[in-house]
């Protein structure tokens, strides 16, 4: 058992402050992935919860276990770096066993872990090379192997895949997935790359300027954004905003059309690209720019003077110029405090 | 068209004079170096007549009268074997206080760490004559005159800024990472940097405390002023330069080239790896 809980951690580095107060609760098992772009205190809430970064206040708890006073070696965590950190004076059997040998287990028992953790990442052909000899992705496979033979309650993962290519990071993606469900670890995976984030977290905790605007599963990050930053952030293209005016009686007049919104005060209204779908009543778009993307056709235009993107059926033919109306889907329609950048509900 | 044909000679032509410039200045340097050291071996390996002789012999008659002339002369052992004490100590003392601070300074950070810096390369400011005397006085309170360690301590503190400054460089060639990695596996701070960074260190380190060897051995000034009984080879054969005939400079001169040259030689290969262990 491994629940992870963050209570009012801060860290600042001299006037400038990388994590305001975050409360955060990971259930055992769980795959929480931290979602923001550089410089939004992920990486650092990571490093305070493996140990190699003090927070400034607060407490981490481990499994029942108060740790944020203790060395990383006893947490009972592993690490996987971004950039691998494979010992290179040492072969990959050495680097897998490195953990296991300083936990002195027998002999016997180092090779049983190393031999079943390295078939698992698929390099049991590689432990008598050294790092020097090994390609990006067989070092990331060698880091992930290391953090796993030591059976840790959680694995922490820095951007473990960003230094690696395309093509190699969607092929480990799914590897990573399997063998991290299979481990029943509890997993912390930091990434900006939201691809990434929505295929492999159980919860994505959506951060921003050492804020967590969001932790919530997937399709609900996705669907329902807590905070315009979210709607703005995730997805691809990222959400449409308009300004809205009040109509009285929950009513509210977007470019030129009237919508049900909230009951008062004042509000954004805001649409995802995909729910959008031409028709006789609409939102008025001047098309700009078309990019045709296979399955879909990707739009962008303006309406009532913001700029707005549309992903349509390729079936339709638009060019640039043209104007279109474009009904969004009622229900998929979300809106968002002007003032406080929350979704109002 | 034409502007090709025209130049297409003439580049050629500057191409080969860049080469032949290339050329010449490496065979200058390699000169440079090699000959007096071949002169120095000529005269070590050759009869004493032969030594004081005109014209001189360009190969050696390998005559090893010289050198054993040289080796029975009264003290030349004894200093010998002064010289390799007190250069082995000073590489001990310098590496063993000098890794340390470069490990410090490459991996904290710490009030008056510029300072620091400045005040390493600070001991280099102060000319050895100047100290020598002071030190001299010093010495003989404290009873360090003449003696083995004192000699050492004074080399040490030569070779400790270069000890520091090269231990520092290659520390921070060497990822945090792997020193964090070999943290959450079980290491604490002292045996991850037994076994991880002093591992990846370590040719940089012999490479320096090569040179710490070398700078001690090569040492004249303070050897000869702060030692009488216990003299090093060098002051020896400073002091005995006037009075000692020219095979015995020669062949003194190569006994004290031979070492430094053999032990960068077999470390030839670390010194290279100092800047070629990049940031794997």
């Amino acid at each position: 058992m491994a629940e992870i809980v963050i209570k009012n951690v801060a860290k600042r580095f001299g006037a400038f402050t990388a994590l305001h107060s975050v409360d955060l609760t990971i259930a055992d098992q769980e795959f929480m992935v931290l979602l923001g772009a550089s410089g939004c205190g992920k990486t650092t809430l990571l490093r305070i919860i493996a140990g190699l970064e003090t927070p400034s206040q607060g407490e981490v708890w481990i499994g029942g276990r108060r740790v944020d006073h203790l060395p990383p070696r006893e947490r009972g965590i592993a690490m996987v770096f971004q950039n691998y950190a494979v010992f290179p004076h040492l072969t990959v059997f050495e680097n897998i066993a490195f953990g296991l040998r300083m936990a002195k287990l027998p002999q016997a028992e180092v090779e049983r872990r190393v031999k079943r953790t390295a078939e698992l990442m698929h390099i049991e052909q590689l432990l008598k090379r050294y790092s020097g000899e090994l390609s990006g992705g067989q070092r990331q496979r060698v880091a992930v192997a290391r953090a796993l033979a030591m059976e840790p309650d959680v694995i922490l993962m820095d951007e473990p895949l960003s230094n690696l290519d395309a093509l190699l990071r969607l092929e480990m993606r799914a590897e990573l997935k399997g063998v991290l469900a299979e481990s029943k670890t509890t997993t912390i995976y930091v990434t900006h790359d939201q691809v990434e984030a929505m295929s492999l977290a159980d919860r994505i905790s959506v951060m921003n300027g050492g804020y967590i605007v969001q932790a919530d599963r997937p399709t609900e990050v996705y669907r329902n954004p807590a905070a315009r930053f979210v709607g703005s952030f995730i997805g691809n293209p990222p959400m449409n905003f308009l300004p809205a005016q009040a109509q009285g009686a929950g009513r509210w007049q977007v470019a030129g059309l009237d919508f049900d919104g909230p009951a008062a005060g004042a509000a954004e209204f805001a649409i995802r690209p995909e729910d959008l779908h031409p028709a006789e009543a609409g939102l008025r778009a001047e098309v700009r720019v078309v990019e045709p993307l296979g399955p879909h056709v990707l739009v962008t235009a303006q309406v009532a003077g913001q700029p707005f993107r549309a992903v349509l059926e390729s079936d339709h033919q638009i060019s640039p110029g043209e104007i279109l109306t474009l009904a969004p889907i009622p229900d998929r329609i979300r809106w968002f405090d002007p003032e406080t950048q929350k979704a109002i509900a | 068209m034409s502007d090709l044909t025209i130049n297409a000679p003439r580049e050629k032509d500057v191409a080969r004079a860049g080469k032949f410039v290339f050329w010449a200045g490496i065979a200058l340097l390699v000169l440079w170096v090699l000959v007096p050291i071949w002169f120095l071996f000529v005269n070590a390996l050759s009869s004493p007549a032969e030594v004081t002789s005109f014209p001189k012999r360009f190969w050696p008659s390998f005559d090893l009268a010289s050198l054993q002339f040289f080796w029975n002369f009264q003290g030349v052992t004894a200093a010998l074997w002064n010289s390799v004490k007190v250069a082995a100590l000073t590489m001990i003392l310098s590496i063993g206080m000098g890794a340390p601070a470069g490990y410090a300074l490459s991996r904290f950070d710490f009030p008056g760490k510029e300072f620091f810096r400045v005040l390493v390369i600070m001991t280099r400011a102060f000319p050895l004559p100047l100290l020598a005397l002071p030190l001299a006085v010093m010495f003989i309170r404290t009873g360090l005159d003449d003696t083995i360690l004192g000699l050492a301590l004074v080399h040490t503190m030569l070779a400790l800024p270069f000890a520091v400054l090269i231990t520092f460089s290659l520390f921070s060639g060497i990822p945090v990472e792997l020193e964090e990695a070999a943290w959450t596996l079980g290491c604490n701070r002292l045996q991850a940097v037994i076994k991880v960074v002093l591992p990846l260190a370590l040719p940089g380190i012999m490479a320096s405390a090569v040179f710490a060897f070398v700078i001690s051995w090569n040492e004249v000034f303070a050897a000869a002023v702060l030692t009488i009984e216990n003299r090093t080879l060098t002051a020896f054969l400073l002091q005995s330069l006037n009075v000692s005939p020219l095979p015995l400079k020669f062949a003194g001169g190569a006994a004290l080239v031979m070492p430094a040259l053999i032990f960068i030689f077999a470390v030839r290969k670390y010194l290279f790896a100092m800047w070629g262990i990049a940031n794997r």
